[in-house]
């Protein structure tokens, strides 16, 4: 049994259903990767496994328990984080409030925490003081995948954590995942750059329309010819 | 075919509920009330335009409607002369600054292109305009309030038929709509909310204090009738022996005959305004600003100039709006600039929309309708209310005194809890909008 | 500087310098508090004018209950004893307000302009309640010493032929308002609750995935409201006098001041409440005498007030002011939240 599976899930905005079907799982400490093209549906599916979407069909599994009617908050108490596609930081709060932030549901002391995120990306401890919206998009990123460690989450989920990043700190960001998941932690990430990402996940989702259209591990998947031919753009 | 069957209903009521009034007070105050829900009725209509067709939130129905009082009483009222032969120059001087400040705005509004530049300088003439005024003007103002101040102490007004005040008072409050739309439409809507708030406190504002002007807090009486008067019926052969065949009293008959020119007026201003809403409505024209307000990203999308066509709407709504403004004041007979209450004025012709159906034209006139007569009818039934409620107090019980005495701001809060009521369990209104393939 | 410079000097302290600060802190009060609900819970509240009215009022009856008692604070007003009582109250119709009125539309989602439109609703019947209670009228609830310092004293102190006078009302407000301030920013910037009210102010959706807890927020944001309300209604009632229509009409430039300052922004809101109050006061006053001890010599004397406004437009000031920021900067001086 997987760590996280989002099972069979339908489900939309409250029109038409998006999601038909889709399964989607990961596993301790391993990386899984969503690709799939614009609107296929990857953040959707997203939300559903968050709980910030309706599911009529399927439900959400996390270590063996059922969690389909939690609402976000709750699952964030169970371990589980998310940073979204958009809209990820709060933008005129420093980067230390941002982190701070990020361990709301903590009562514990989170310096070691913070130091652990600083040691993970160096320049937001220079930046500190800096309000999160006057960052440049990488660094801002960044803010927002420290923010969701913060909570020292079992589950690390990124929506397109590498969006409007430059190629060199997209190759600096997809070191830093696979640190974070060498540490024990579960990681779903929906990207854009297939080919490196399916290059350090252990496990790839192709989406297509709200259906899985192929399932397999990350080396799999860039070996096999379809994918490369529809998705991987040869 | 179900919803007119409920709509008929619905106006039966109403009709009957003036009747029952008539019944058991009296006719007279049935003509009264029926009167005002005719105009409160068009103020609706306004409302509902800018509102229920664009989406567009005026808090200045009050400023609007007491512009088109304002054009009530410079059309209708008898010049003074005494004042224009000793200020005829100075007021000759007044409006020439004045309309050469307008002028010279307007075509450097229209000359130069979009920008600071152009706002700067438009402003920079605005205020040159109003020092010229104030060093020119000030003085003529205080010659024409000197002249005989118990009874007129100012201009007068043009002495034309009071009927053309009507369209002219449109006419004033659609350009002043125009000037606040063009700075504040496009921004956030609340932004419109709070500037046709603070446009009207400063109409009623100039109303108050302007005395050359409106007599300021004086008061303009005796505004010129378009119906006849009690008197002259009185007098009048014709109307005696209608009254001797109809067997009634002809001082009783003829205050009612009056009231009822009046109805007959009103409802064919509001039949008119009525049928011309419905008509742009389903126009091309009505279809696109549903378009536009039910999906304003798209619309712009598509190429449709959104703010253009919510300065159309927002000044439509306020030509109506100043329109019923200036027929209250013909009714009344008389400019009382305190009358002026936002509560009264803007925020029940507000819960009149809602209540009545935003959106819908003959269910904001059910609204201005209903909301009106219990307006009207809440205070004598809170007095009695509390009357019964405090019976088994002493008469001079201290208690009992303040609640008699407060009952009347009962029926504020009731308007509040309608509002919040009809918005939150009926947010469609009574007679909901139609949704038009 | 000879005699007549510091005689003008004085004059313009008097008459528009002092009443100025006092006036604006009023204002900021006033107009943090719209701010705080716009940029949490996302709408103008048109209810906000009446609010103060309605803390002021209770206020107000707690002091004539404490001065029936015999309790007072002996030179400063009883109403500063009566305050957090009326706070309190204040506050609790607040939270009754967003839990049967506006918690609705937060849970629809509604649009912005429908929680506008029931304010509006809330406006009436806390204005009612207002006119119900205390009656439609003038109450003058300042009780204590009057002034710090009077003009006659000010004026054998110096010398001078022109006085200052400092009312006790007006040291109160300002020192009020500066303590209240540094609360509300030490609350906002250094405490969890505080930094979480931004933080949901900023990204509703990623406080939510953050763990905050909206309804906390909420709550704690409409009890802020109803307390920086009470405060600012009651310094000004204070200061002037506690009329209900005026309380309303004040909704013009408190909402001007949070405007001119940017919609949502604590520090904006502060700003703006000064701007609006130095400009409505300023160009209000007659200058004639200022003028006259400023050109030397006799020979030349102003005529006329030289007012550049009469008070009775003093709200065109705010509604000038509005009008500009919207031309010019839309998002007012410190960008708000109003883009
Ligand atoms: N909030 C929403 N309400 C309604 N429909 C939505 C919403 N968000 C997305 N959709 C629709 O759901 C479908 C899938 O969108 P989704 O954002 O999941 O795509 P995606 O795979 O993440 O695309 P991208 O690669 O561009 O991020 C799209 O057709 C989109 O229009
Ligand atoms: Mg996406």
């Amino acid at each position: 049994m997987s760590y996280l599976i989002g099972e069979n899930m339908t489900g939309g905005y409250g029109g038409a259903d998006i999601l038909h079907d889709c399964t989607i799982a990961a596993e301790q400490g391993e990386i899984a990767v969503i690709v799939g093209p614009n609107g296929a549906g990857k953040s959707t599916a997203m939300k559903a496994v968050f709980g910030m979407l309706n599911i009529h069909k399927g439900r959400v599994m996390l270590d063996g328990d059922d969690i389909t009617a939690l609402s976000p908050q709750d699952r964030v108490a169970k371990g589980m984080a998310f940073v979204p596609q958009s809209a990820n930081v709060f933008p005129s709060m420093s980067v230390e409030e941002n982190l701070e932030m990020g361990a709301f549901l903590r009562r514990d002391d989170i310096s070691t925490t913070m130091e652990q995120v600083f040691d993970l990306f160096p320049i937001l401890k220079e930046k500190r003081r800096q309000n999160a919206g006057e960052l440049s998009g990488g660094q801002r990123q960044q803010v927002a995948v420290g923010r969701a460690l913060m909570t020292q989450p079992k589950l690390l989920m990124l929506d397109e954590p590498t969006a409007g990043v430059s190629p060199i700190v997209m190759d600096e960001l997809f070191d830093r995942i696979i640190e974070v998941a060498r540490t024990g932690i579960s990681i779903l990430m929906v990207e854009q750059n297939a080919r490196q990402a399916l290059n350090i996940a252990d496990k790839g989702y192709v989406l297509v329309q709200g259906c899985n259209r192929y399932t397999d591990t990350g080396q799999a998947l860039l070996n096999n010819p379809e994918v490369r031919k529809s998705f991987l753009g040869g | 075919m179900k919803g007119s069957i409920r709509n008929i209903f619905y106006f039966s009521v109403m009709a009957g509920l003036i009747v029952l009034v008539g019944q058991l007070q009296s006719w007279n105050v049935a003509l009264s009330i029926l009167n005002l829900c005719l105009i409160s009725s068009i103020m609706a209509l306004g409302v509902n335009i800018q509102w229920g067709y664009a989406g567009l939130f005026n808090v200045g129905v009050m400023g609007f409607a007491a512009l088109g009082g304002l054009a009530a009483v410079i059309i209708a009222m008898p010049p003074v002369r005494e004042a224009w032969a000793v200020a005829g120059s100075g007021v000759a001087v007044g409006i020439g600054i004045f309309l050469a400040t307008s002028i010279a705005a307007l075509l450097v509004y229209r000359k130069l292109r979009k920008g600071p530049l152009r706002t700067v300088l438009v402003m920079l003439i605005v205020i040159l305009g109003y020092v010229l005024l104030r060093i020119y003007f000030d003085p003529t103002t205080k010659v024409i309030e000197k002249v005989n101040p118990a009874s007129t102490g100012y201009l007068g007004g043009l002495g034309l038929p009071v009927l053309l005040a009507w369209p002219v008072g449109g006419l004033l409050a659609g350009a002043v709509a125009w000037i606040v739309g063009k700075v504040t439409l496009g921004l956030r809507s609340d932004y419109l909310a709070i500037a046709t708030l603070g446009i009207s406190e400063i109409i009623v504002a100039v109303l108050k204090h302007e005395d050359w002007l409106s007599r300021g807090v004086k008061n303009v009486n005796g505004l010129p009738r378009p119906v006849p008067y009690e008197v002259g019926l009185q007098n009048a052969q014709w109307f005696l022996s209608l009254c001797e065949r109809l067997g009634a009293d002809p001082v009783t008959f003829s205050s009612i005959f009056v009231k009822l020119c009046y109805a007959v007026l009103f409802a064919s201003v509001l039949l008119l305004v009525l049928w011309l809403s419905e008509k742009a409505l389903r126009s091309p024209w009505g279809r696109m600003m549903r378009a536009i307000r039910d999906n304003e990203v798209s619309a712009n999308a598509m190429g449709k100039d959104v703010t253009a066509r919510h300065l159309q709407v927002f000044v439509l709504g306020s030509i109506v709006v100043g329109i019923a403004g200036a027929m209250l004041t013909t009714l009344d007979g008389q400019l009382t600039p305190s009358s002026y209450q936002p509560l009264r004025f803007t925020f029940l012709i507000w819960v009149m929309v809602i209540v009545g159906g935003s959106g819908n034209n003959w269910g904001a006139v059910l609204g201005g309708f209903v909301i009106w007569f219990f307006w009207i009818e809440a205070e004598p039934l809170g007095l009695w209310l509390m009357n019964f409620l405090t019976s088994g107090m002493a008469a001079d019980n201290a208690l009992r005194l303040h609640l008699i005495e407060s009952a009347a701001h009962m029926r504020l809060m009731t308007m509040g809890i309608i509002l919040l009521l009809a918005l939150r369990f009926s947010p469609r209104g009574l007679i909901p909008e139609r949704n038009h393939q | 500087m000879t005699e007549e410079t510091l005689n003008a000097l004085a004059l313009l302290s008097n008459f528009v310098l002092v009443p100025a600060v006092a006036y604006g802190s009023q204002l900021a009060l006033g107009a943090l508090g719209v701010t705080l609900v716009y940029g949490i819970l996302r709408f103008s509240n048109f209810a906000h004018g009446d609010t103060m009215a309605f803390g002021t009022m209770f206020t107000i009856l707690f002091t004539w209950w404490f001065q029936s008692m015999g309790l007072s604070l002996g030179p400063l007003p009883t109403a500063l004893l009566a305050l957090p009582f009326a706070i309190v109250l204040c506050a609790l119709f607040a939270l009754l307000t967003d839990k049967f009125v506006y918690r609705f539309y937060r849970q629809q989602r509604a649009d912005p302009v429908i929680f506008v439109i029931a304010s509006v609703g809330v406006m009436f019947v806390m204005n009612g309640l207002v006119r119900f209670i205390i009656g439609p009228n003038d109450q003058n609830f300042a009780d204590g010493e009057r002034f710090i310092i009077k003009a006659r004293e000010f004026k054998q102190m110096t010398g001078l032929a022109e006085g200052i006078s400092i009312k006790v009302s007006q040291g109160i407000t300002v020192i009020t308002m500066i303590v209240v301030v540094a609360a509300l920013f030490w609350f906002l910037n250094k405490t969890r609750t505080g930094k979480s009210m931004r933080a949901y102010s900023d990204n509703e959706d990623l406080a939510l995935l953050s763990g905050i807890n909206p309804d906390r927020v909420v709550m704690v944001t409409w009890i802020l409201a109803a307390a920086l309300a009470t405060i600012a209604g009651t310094l000004y009632g204070l200061d002037k006098s506690f009329k209900p229509f005026t309380y309303f009409q004040l909704l013009l430039p408190v909402f001007a001041a949070a405007i001119v300052g940017g919609l949502g922004n604590p520090l904006g809101a502060i700003a703006g409440g000064f701007v609006v109050a130095f400009s409505e006061i300023s160009v209000t006053y007659a200058y004639k005498k200022f003028a006259n001890y400023m050109v030397p010599g006799d020979d030349w004397k102003a005529d006329g007030l030289m007012q550049l406004l009469s008070t009775n437009y003093k709200f065109a000031v705010s509604f000038l002011i509005l009008l500009l920021v919207l031309l010019f900067r839309p998002t007012g001086i410190f960008a708000g939240k109003s883009a």
